[in-house]
Formats: C-alpha cells, structure tokens, sequence
C-alpha cells in the first residue's frame, strides 16, 4: 500500500508529466482558460490514460511479447488510444454538450496528445506488473489533471490583470508556465522515504 | 492584540463594524448660518420628472395663469407625482431643460415667468389629520405631490401605503445627513422641529405604526437638541443619536444602527416591521396636511470653498442654479459643480439647470477641493472592501467590469451595491470604483430592456402570423360560402324557371 | 509476418465493432439544441442575418457555421445568451454597437401605398391607402425590412434618441492605462 502512495505521489508531482517531463503541452495551454472546462478535459484525459495504461499492458503482455511483435508498439498503441479517444468523445458529447462545445478540437487531440502515448510507452518500458502500471498511469494523469486547473485558475485571474500589451494572450501565460514549472520543481527534493 | 485575537474579534462581531468612511464633514460654517430666502428668480423651469417612476403629464397649457401651488401637472401611472406651480406668474413655455443628472441630458420643463406677487392658490381650510383614514392622509399627500426628500425621490404616498400593508411597528426618521457638506436637513430640524415632529404623529398615524424613532448623527447636538424639545411630549417619538459615519443615511444602515438587526440583502426594512422617511418629508407632510401646501420649495445647502456666503437657502422648485449661485456670491470660478452631496451627488454640467424636490444641496468646489487623480493600478491593499457597507468586494468586482465580464461582478453581489461610493473614496489608487460599478449597473439595465424590447416583438411576429393565417383561412372560407351561395341561387333559378315553366305550359294547357 | 498481420487486423476489427457499438449507445439528436437556440432568437423573421428566418440562423448557430454576433436586433444581450447556450466566449467590446435605430417616415415623401404595411414583421408601421403613414417606436424592432420597400424612400433608419432613462454611465478608463500606453 506505501508502495502504491509513493508511486502515485511520485507521478503526479515529482515527476509531473507535463512541468517535468514536458508531455502533453498543447491541452495544457489550449484548454486552461477556466477551470470548468479545465477540469473536464483533465477527467477525459485522465480516463483515457488509465484506460490505455490498462490496454496497451495488456497488449504488450499478451500479444506483443509472445509474438516478438516489439516493432509494432506505437502503432498498435495509437490504434488503442484513438479508439479510446473516439468512445470518450462520444460520452462527452453525449452527457455534456456544453463540455463538448468549451473542448472543440482539443478533445479528438487527445488522440496525439503525447503524454498519453508517452505515459503508456514509459510504462511499458519499466517493465511493471500490471497493478503497477495502472497506478502509475493514473498517477501521472492525476498529476496533468491537477497542473491543468492549478493553470487554469491562475489563468482565470491573469485575465483580470493589467498586461502589458506585448504580452497580452498567450506569452504572458508561457510566463506563468514557467514560474509554475518552477514551483513543481521544488517537489524534486521530497523525500518519500 | 495578536493576529488570532483579532481574527476572533472580526468573527465575533462580524465585518458590519467596519463598514462605512469617516470623510471631514465641512458643514460648518454653512450649518451654522440662518437659513436665507432666495429673491424670486424672473422664471422658474419646473421638470415635469422630479421623482422616480414616470414623468408627471401637464394640465396647462403656454399663455395660461397660474397662482403659487396650482397643479401644473398630474401624476401618470402608479409610481409618479404631481408637480405644481412654485410661484404665480404666467406659463410661457413647456419645453425642455438640462436635467440635473450627471449625463446633461435635457428633461421636459414647464417655465413660469413669475409675476412678482408670489400669490397662493386659495386652499379649503385644513381639517384635522387625526379625523381621517390613513388612505385619505396617502391622498392628500399624494395630492401635494410629496416626495422623499433624502435624494431617493419615490412618492411618499406609495411609501406610507407600503408601510401600512406591511403593517409596520415602528417608523424611522432619517436625520443622518451623512453626506458631507450638506446641512439642508441639521437646519430644518433646528428651525422647524416642531412642525417635523407634526408630521411624524400624521405619518405614523397614516401607517399605524406604534412608535418613531428619529435617527440623528451625533455630529448635530444643535438640531439634537432641538428634535429632543419638540418630541418631549409624545412618549412614542423618540430621538436617537448616532455615530457620524457616512453612509449613516442609507436606510438599511440606519435601520441597523438604531436596532441592531441586519437587513437581509434581498430585503426592505418593511420585512423587519420599520419604514424610513426622511426628516424632510415629514416636514412636506406637516405643511400638506396641516397648510394644505404641496411642495413647491425647499431648503438647499449652499456649500463649498468657491461660494463667499455659504449657507442653507430657500429655494422654490425650478429656480436655477445660476440664481442660486449668483445669490450666494461666487468667490472664484468653481473647477467642479456638484448637485446634491460630495459622495453621491451628480456632477453638472453647467448652471442652467433647475433645482428639483430632490436637490439636497448645490456645492461650487475648488480645484483643491476637488481634487482630481489619474487613477492608477489595483495595489490589493483590501481598503475598499474594509470601507464597503454592504459587504462587497469592489476590487474584485470592478476588474470583472473592467473586462466586460458584467455577470462576473453580478456573481460577486453588484446587485447590492448602494453606488454610496466609499470604496472610491478611500482608494489610495484613485480608482473610480463607483463609477466602474454604476457603469455596469446601466450597462445590465439596458440589455435588460433589449431582451424585454425583443420578447415583445417576438409576440408581435407571433401574432401577425396568426392573422395573416386566419385572414387567408377566413377568405378561402368566405369564398367558399359565397361559391356554394352563387350555386344555390343558380339552383334555385333554374328551379324557379323550370316551376315558372310549368305553369305557363299549365296555363297554355288551360 | 502473418502474425503481425494477423494480431493488427483483429485488434482493428474489434475496436471497430466496440466503436460501433458506442456509436450506437451514445447517438445524440442534435436538433434539441436547434429549438433551444431559436427560442433565444428575436423571432421577427426580419433576413438581416442573411439567414432564411430565425430557425435558419438557429441552426447555423447550432452547426456553428454562424458567430454569435449574427443577429443585429438582438444586440449584446442576445449575444451574450447565445454565446452562454454555445459555450463559446465573445468579445463584447469588439462588437460594434452605435445603438439601437429604428425606422421613421418622412412625411413630406411617403405616397400611402402600403406596401411597407405588409413587410413589417411586428406590425410596426400604420397607415391607409393615400394616408401618411407612421412607425409606432415602441414596436419597431429596427430590422430595415421597409427600407427597401418604399418606392419613394421615404423610410429611413434614425438612431434611437438617448433619453435620462436609457443613458448608461460609460465605461471608466481602465486604470494604469496611461502608464501602459
């Protein structure tokens, strides 16, 4: 159980995939205008990472390994994580249009967000039980869940704000980026142990 | 006092302590000065809007003569009131003037030029109040076109009715004064405290209310004093002094002050069993009942570093402030003239503009005084949501509005915004708080109105739809009648040829 | 190699048939939202956004193919209900809004013909045959649907005159603005 909490702490903030590992950017300064929206891709993306961290053990446990079929990974993932994607579209659209309509384009995207396929490469990589993997995949899609709305509510009182104009839109957000990636490095010196 | 002792404090007493400003008053000398009558101005120009609600509709016409208190105009609907003559004299025109309101606006006006003699209108004697029903009393008041006379300008008839069907215990008479400046009310309560206190038993005996309560702020002992001495008779009226703090004169405020309960937002302090009138009006009420006069005059506090003879003044309803200005002398051209208080007052643009029931006071400001800042950034120092009386967050509110996102400042609770201007008054960034606050409040207004306006063209394209769908069913329909009559009427000819037929064969027969 | 072949191929038809079946699960009619958005819209029928009626720019709204600024005698309040129903943002100060203006005719030109009468969607204007006719202010939505009509021109589009009731304080400076500028 303390292995599983130090996984799951250790994904979602010390190695952060998106202010540490870089993943998943194009959502994270897309859909962070407010917290609402925030918020529900942050659920879809997190239900499509566990989903395909769940998917693509399986695949690589079952099918790939056994068959020596290593050179087919991305491509199968992707095939996994799309169709994952395209049943998560369908439910949004169905049970909250108006989610739908605030996610636009960045909800098909999640197809190509990166930091699902690398978390779901990166998985497979360590070599992890299945129980393993799922955590840490739910772990690192809580981590991007929690960044995404820490952004967006930051975002939302940055609107407020007096900008200079140069900045005005998106430079002053890759300012407040920044200072956040900064703030999420200092979780590096937490001592799990 | 440690940070913890003070949170405790703030949570034990709530943030109602704190509200409110403590602005210099400036009332005196003007205070203290007796009050003046203003010569009779050539022409008065009395708008025909003068109170909330819809303008009053004129009963007059251009040539006629009018004596002093004769109905010029008549209320128009439930929330209105009617306007009469300040002075005899002649109408000579029914046009329009600049408004006193902060926009410059003109506003539909009656000119009277006056005739010198200020003759009254000859009334029936007064009858005694305390013999009629409260309805009668409302009437007459309404008849006498009185009006609150703390700014707000809604009918006080309406207001003495409200409080009768809210069947109130105790009514509440506003003699804060809280605005700075202005002593227009310090001075009626000194000099006509009797005839105030008058006109309170008649409005408590017009709403059935219990007991009075005459709110003062401590800053007048004089009219204190005076108001104490007149009300010393009658055990239900007494007087209340209370802290000077501005805006001691919001009626929920007071309300609070005097009892301790809190109005609830969404509330009026009828729901807590108090109406609140101002001192003014009681007096309006006094002299409509008692002298069968309606208001057609009142006292206006002339104030400010430009004016040489600052004071309280006499002033008959349509008098401009160019007459008034040029009675209290100017010391020096004025950088800012204001109609009403400092704080709420609206700005004019010029000094043609009449004095109206509502004008508490006309203020001629230096330039020092005035005092005008480039307002710069939000520091966050919180000092506005200290000072708010309501509870709000201006600072939150007006960088909503800033970025046009009204229903963000809705959300934080503009609604209950009073526009008393405590937050802009205290900013040590100049940030025109209020003004962001009373922009948004119109802005709401007017889409407000536009969904109304596109609700009911709605109904008006439904309608005509229909029509046109009967107009065409009804024609086919006509049409077809008039088609089965034509067949009928051919029918029957032929039935009648063929029987005429008939006959003549039967007849060449016989 | 079959087996590469083989394993893609069945994981391809299987999530296809899982899609498939979702698809069907999840089908959304996406004409409730047509109807929302037109009970929203003035409903005059008055063309000016180019649209065949209301229902027609209702449902370019829905398709999104149409902005939420496309209805002119909506003005702000429309827009911003319409971009609240579509869960889009829109810049209000961008949108151009001199001010309402509705219709007057001149009198010294109008012929009474009639024919402005039967284009007024709300019924606006009054008149008979050889009489001048006139605009009631109250009901004319500002839509131009007569402008066009009038064989003479003898309709023209006013400005709607600001009165102390419909006079908004304008927005303050926001400030700091000079420091930036």
């Amino acid at each position: 159980m303390g292995e599983f909490l130090i996984l799951l702490v250790s994904t979602a903030l010390v190695n952060n995939v998106v202010l540490i590992k870089f993943l998943g950017l194009c959502p994270f300064m897309g859909v962070s205008k407010n917290t609402e929206s925030a918020l529900g891709m942050g659920m879809a993306t997190t239900f499509v990472i566990t989903l395909a961290t769940a998917a693509t053990w399986i695949l690589e446990a079952w099918l790939l390994q056994p068959l020596g079929l290593g050179y087919l990974r991305i491509l199968t993932f992707i095939l996994v994580i799309a169709a994952t994607v395209q049943f998560v579209e369908m439910v949004v659209k169905k049970s909250s249009p108006e989610l739908y309509q605030a996610l636009g384009i960045y909800l098909p995207l999640i197809t190509t967000n990166c930091a699902v396929l690398g978390i779901a490469l990166l998985n497979v990589m360590e070599k992890s039980s299945f129980v393993h993997s799922m955590v840490a995949g739910f772990g690192s899609a809580l981590g991007f869940t929690l960044v995404l709305l820490i952004f967006a509510g930051l975002r939302e009182r940055l609107a407020l704000a007096r900008v200079p104009a140069a900045f005005v839109g998106a430079p002053i957000g890759f300012v407040l980026a920044s200072l956040l990636a900064l703030a999420f490095m200092g979780f590096s010196g937490l001592n799990l142990k | 006092m440690g940070l913890m002792e003070k949170i405790f404090a703030l949570l034990e007493h709530g943030p109602g302590e704190h509200w409110g400003v403590h602005p210099d008053d400036r009332k005196r000398p003007a205070a203290d000065a007796p009050v003046r009558i203003l010569p009779l101005p050539e022409r008065l120009h009395v708008p025909l809007q003068q109170h909330i609600g819809a303008a009053a509709r004129p009963i007059v016409l251009v040539g006629q003569k009018v004596l002093k208190g004769q109905l010029l105009a008549e209320a128009q609907g439930v929330t209105s009131a009617n306007i009469h003559a300040s002075t005899s004299g002649t109408i000579t025109a029914i046009g329009e003037i600049t408004a006193p309101h902060p926009s410059g606006l003109p506003c539909a006006a009656i000119t009277i030029t006056a005739d010198g003699e200020d003759r009254w209108i000859e009334t029936e004697p007064a009858v005694d109040p305390f013999s009629l029903a409260p309805k009668d009393i409302a009437a007459r008041i309404a008849a006498a076109g009185v009006v609150g006379l703390g700014g707000a300008t809604f009918p006080s008839a309406l207001k003495l009715g409200l409080g009768l069907r809210a069947k109130i215990h105790t009514l509440i008479l506003n003699g804060g004064e809280c605005e700075p400046y202005l002593s227009c009310d310090d001075r009626l309560m000194r000099d006509f405290a009797a005839e105030i206190v008058d006109g309170v038993r008649i409005m408590l005996h017009a709403t059935g209310a219990q007991k009075a309560q005459i709110g003062i702020e401590d800053n007048k002992p004089e009219a204190i004093a005076a108001m104490t001495t007149a009300a010393r008779k009658y055990a239900e009226i007494t007087v209340c002094p209370v802290p000077a703090r501005y805006p001691m004169g919001s009626e929920k405020h007071l309300f609070s002050a005097l009892t301790g309960q809190e109005v609830p937002a969404d509330g009026r302090t009828t729901d807590l069993g108090a109406l609140v009138h101002n001192v003014g009006t009681a007096w309006a009420v006094h002299e409509a009942l008692r002298n069968n006069r309606p208001l057609v005059e009142r006292i206006v506090t002339v104030n400010g570093s430009a004016i040489a003879f600052p004071g309280n003044i006499r002033v008959p309803v349509g008098a401009l402030v160019e007459d008034v200005l040029a009675y209290a002398s100017l010391k020096e051209e004025p950088a800012r003239l204001v109609m009403g208080g400092p704080m709420m007052g609206s700005l004019l643009p010029h000094t043609r503009v009449p004095v109206v029931k509502g004008s508490s006071g006309i203020l001629a400001l230096t330039a020092a005084e005035a005092a005008a800042y480039d307002p710069g950034p939000c520091i966050r120092c919180s000092s506005c949501v200290r000072a708010c009386p309501v509870g709000l967050l201006p600072l939150e509110m007006s960088a909503r509005i800033a970025t046009s996102d009204l229903n963000g400042a809705v959300d934080l609770g503009l609604k209950d915004c009073i526009a008393c201007g405590c937050c802009s008054f205290v900013c040590p960034s100049h940030i025109p708080l209020v003004h962001y606050f009373n922009h948004a409040k119109g802005e709401l207004a007017a889409q407000g109105r536009t969904q109304l306006r596109n609700e009911a063209a709605k109904r008006l394209a439904v309608a005509r739809a229909e029509r046109i769908e009967r107009d065409t069913r009804e024609k086919a329909e006509a049409a077809a009648r008039r088609k089965a009559e034509r067949m009928a009427q051919k029918a029957a000819e032929a039935a009648a040829a063929a029987a005429a037929g008939n006959t003549t064969a039967s007849e060449v027969t016989t | 190699m079959i087996a590469a072949i083989l394993s893609l191929t069945l994981l391809g038809i299987a999530l296809g048939f899982g899609l498939g079946f979702a698809a069907k699960k999840f089908a959304v009619e996406v004409d409730a939202n047509v109807a929302e958005i037109e009970a929203l819209m003035p409903g005059t029928n008055c063309g000016q956004c180019g649209f065949p009626g209301c229902s027609g720019a209702a449902a370019a709204l829905a398709s999104g193919t149409a902005s939420p600024t496309v209805c002119p005698p909506g003005g702000k309040a429309l827009i911003q209900a319409l971009a609240a129903k579509l869960g889009v943002s829109v810049d209000l100060s961008g949108v151009a809004d001199e001010g309402p203006k509705i219709a007057a005719v001149q009198e010294e030109i109008c012929i009474g013909c009639c024919r402005c009468l039967k284009d007024c969607p709300t019924d606006a204007i009054v008149g008979a045959a050889k009489q001048i006719h006139a605009v009631m202010r109250e009901a004319c939505t500002g839509c131009e649907a007569c402008v066009d009509r009038c064989p003479t021109g003898a309709i023209t589009m006013d400005p709607v005159p600001m009165t102390l009731q419909h006079w908004v304080w304008p927005k303050p400076l926001s400030e700091g603005a000079k420091a930036w500028a």
